[in-house]
């Protein structure tokens, strides 16, 4: 499967019970769908969904739309919980997957 | 140029700043100056992701060496684009694009990436990246010189169904209020850019092609002499000033 | 702890917990809805299923959006919603719409009390100049509202570049 070009910018590390943040960038157009009279219609292509999870658990979850700016840019939070590994995930429409990890060393 | 004197008037708002060229970040709301500053936000960081990966990546042909088998990290880098356009051992003025083209072509064997493409766009960012803050510190003897000259010349020279030239809007004007934008000094310190109008990442030339159709002049193509020759000029122009790539843009 | 008698704390949050049986519709995602270029849910229709008979709270939500944008393709949004963030309390959903756009809905963010902070961002495309509005659901089926004006600048610069 093609990959994507993704940036994750988190702390390595932090104390047991610090609040982490973490914001992701990811490249992709976010095509709107195009199905005006006169034009060659065409299917939206985005970034439908993304989630993370953290030491095989869901932390969060978001719902995109075509009113996303291209290259959608999120950030959120979590809780230092123990030392694992945070996945994330990025949906695309027609089923495409795409993955990066980090690791969070707790203290 | 009736045509352009109304263009301006009907725009002129804030005050000029006289004397010294002002680095592009002064003229940008605080947004994107903080945007601009911010990695972790900035989506031309994107390019240099993936101009970073194609340093490492294996040519085309597997008997020749990556970006980095010859010049080892990308750390390496530094200071790079401060220098460019600089003027090659055969005489030929490249600027930093021009200049992965070549090592692309002749030391990889490789066809180009082309212009304006996204490989040559994330390189030339990922190395410019490398410059960030830098003072910009160009060559303009030797060989240089005549092309500096003739950048000078296209800088005055009037252009286009609106007959104005680069040095009426990014110098007499300098300030003032056109079309939601805010003319800047017009160097070229923060490219390859982000723009939000695009979408994605641009090169100088591209934006320079936006500024001559501004004017309803004929847009030269990507790499052309006279674009190469501004590029030298306005990188004379902007001296000293911090290279601010990859920029972020309205 | 779970077979002590209920605290009252925890009755009450049993009893504020009631409403959770209240679910927000969530995105339409049906290819025919989303391979057209306009919803065919209006902003008012996509409100009123995300609040599902809930009146929403005016207050508790922090929204931070220029003003002024610069230019409609990306927007800054920033959202802060005032809660302790426990298992018990929380904010579960985080709902952005938008008045003006061909798609009302424009995201959802969906967290758990392990965020610590119910704060998110990410940057949106305004079409025009309009109202955002922010809804926020909490654990215990509450619905906090935030709106704000953004004036769009369209960016009528001549590019052919
Ligand atoms: C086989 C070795 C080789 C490979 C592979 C190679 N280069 Fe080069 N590169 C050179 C040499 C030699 C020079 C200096 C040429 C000169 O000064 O005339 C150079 C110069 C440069 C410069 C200008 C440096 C300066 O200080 O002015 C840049 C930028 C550059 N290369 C980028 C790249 C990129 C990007 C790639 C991969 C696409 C690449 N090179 C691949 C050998 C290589
Ligand atoms: C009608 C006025 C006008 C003319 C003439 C004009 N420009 Fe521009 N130019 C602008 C505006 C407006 C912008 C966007 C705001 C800014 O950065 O100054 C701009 C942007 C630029 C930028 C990008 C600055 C940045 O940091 O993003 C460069 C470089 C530039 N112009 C160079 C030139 C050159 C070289 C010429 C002559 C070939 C020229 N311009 C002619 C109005 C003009």
């Amino acid at each position: 499967m093609a990959d994507i070009t993704a940036r994750v910018t988190m702390p390595t590390s932090a104390r047991k019970g610090e609040i982490i943040d973490i914001k992701v960038l990811v490249r992709h157009a976010m095509d709107r769908a195009v199905d005006a009279q006169g034009l060659k219609p065409s299917p939206r292509r985005i970034i439908h969904s993304f989630r993370a999870s953290y030491a095989g658990e869901e932390i969060f979850r978001m719902d995109l739309s075509s009113g996303i700016a291209s290259n959608p840019f999120i950030s959120f939070t979590t809780v230092a919980t123990e030392t694992g590994v945070i996945a994330f995930e990025w949906l695309e429409d027609g089923g495409a997957v795409y993955s990066r990890a980090a690791t969070l060393v707790v203290t | 140029m009736r045509a352009g004197a109304a263009l301006l008037a009907c725009c002129w708002a804030a005050t000029a700043f006289a004397g010294e060229v002002r680095a592009p970040r002064a003229f940008l709301s605080p947004e994107l100056q903080a945007l601009q500053d911010d990695p972790a936000r900035h989506p031309g960081w994107l390019w240099v992701e993936q101009g970073e990966a194609l340093w490492r990546a294996a040519p085309p042909d597997p008997g020749k060496q990556t970006c980095a088998g010859c010049h080892g990290d990308i750390t390496g880098m530094s200071g790079v684009a401060a220098r460019y356009p600089s003027v090659a051992s055969d005489g030929a003025l490249l600027n930093l694009e021009l200049r992965i083209e070549r090592c692309r072509t002749e030391q990889q064997g490789a066809s180009a990436f082309g212009d304006e493409s996204e490989a040559l766009l994330s390189l030339t960012a990922a190395i410019a990246a490398r410059s960030r803050g830098q003072p910009v510190n160009v060559r303009i003897d030797g060989p240089a010189a005549a092309r500096l000259a003739e950048g000078r010349r296209l800088y005055s020279l009037r252009q286009g169904q609106l007959n104005l030239s680069c040095q009426q809007c990014h110098e007499e004007n300098v300030g003032k209020r056109l079309r939601g934008d805010i003319i800047s000094h017009g160097v070229g310190t923060g490219y390859p850019a982000y723009r939000l109008e695009w979408n994605g990442l641009g090169s100088l030339h591209r934006r320079l092609r936006a500024c001559s159709l501004g004017v309803r002049a004929v847009q030269a193509p990507f790499a052309s002499p006279d674009y190469l020759a501004l590029e030298l000029f306005l990188a004379d122009k902007a001296r000293g000033l911090a290279v601010e790539a990859p920029g972020i843009r309205r | 702890m779970a077979d002590k008698a209920p605290t009252r704390r925890m009755v009450a949050a049993g009893l504020a917990a009631m409403p959770f049986a209240v679910q927000a519709q969530p995105m339409p995602s049906s290819a025919a809805e989303v391979n057209r270029s306009r919803s065919s849910e209006s902003y008012a229709d996509a409100e009123r299923a995300l609040l599902a008979g809930r009146t929403p709270i005016a207050a508790g939500i922090t929204l931070d959006v220029p003003k002024l944008s610069e230019n409609g393709n990306s927007v800054d949004v920033l959202i802060k919603v005032d809660s302790a963030m426990t298992r018990e309390d929380h904010v579960r959903a985080i709902h952005i719409l938008s008045e003006q756009n061909p798609f009302p809905r424009v995201a959802t963010f969906n967290l758990t009390a392990r965020a610590g902070r119910a704060e998110v961002a990410t940057r949106i495309r305004l079409a025009t100049t309009q109202n955002i509005v922010v809804l926020a659901e909490t654990s215990r089926g509450a619905v906090h509202r935030a709106e704000q004006e953004v004036i769009v600048i369209l960016g009528a610069c001549v590019d052919g570049g």
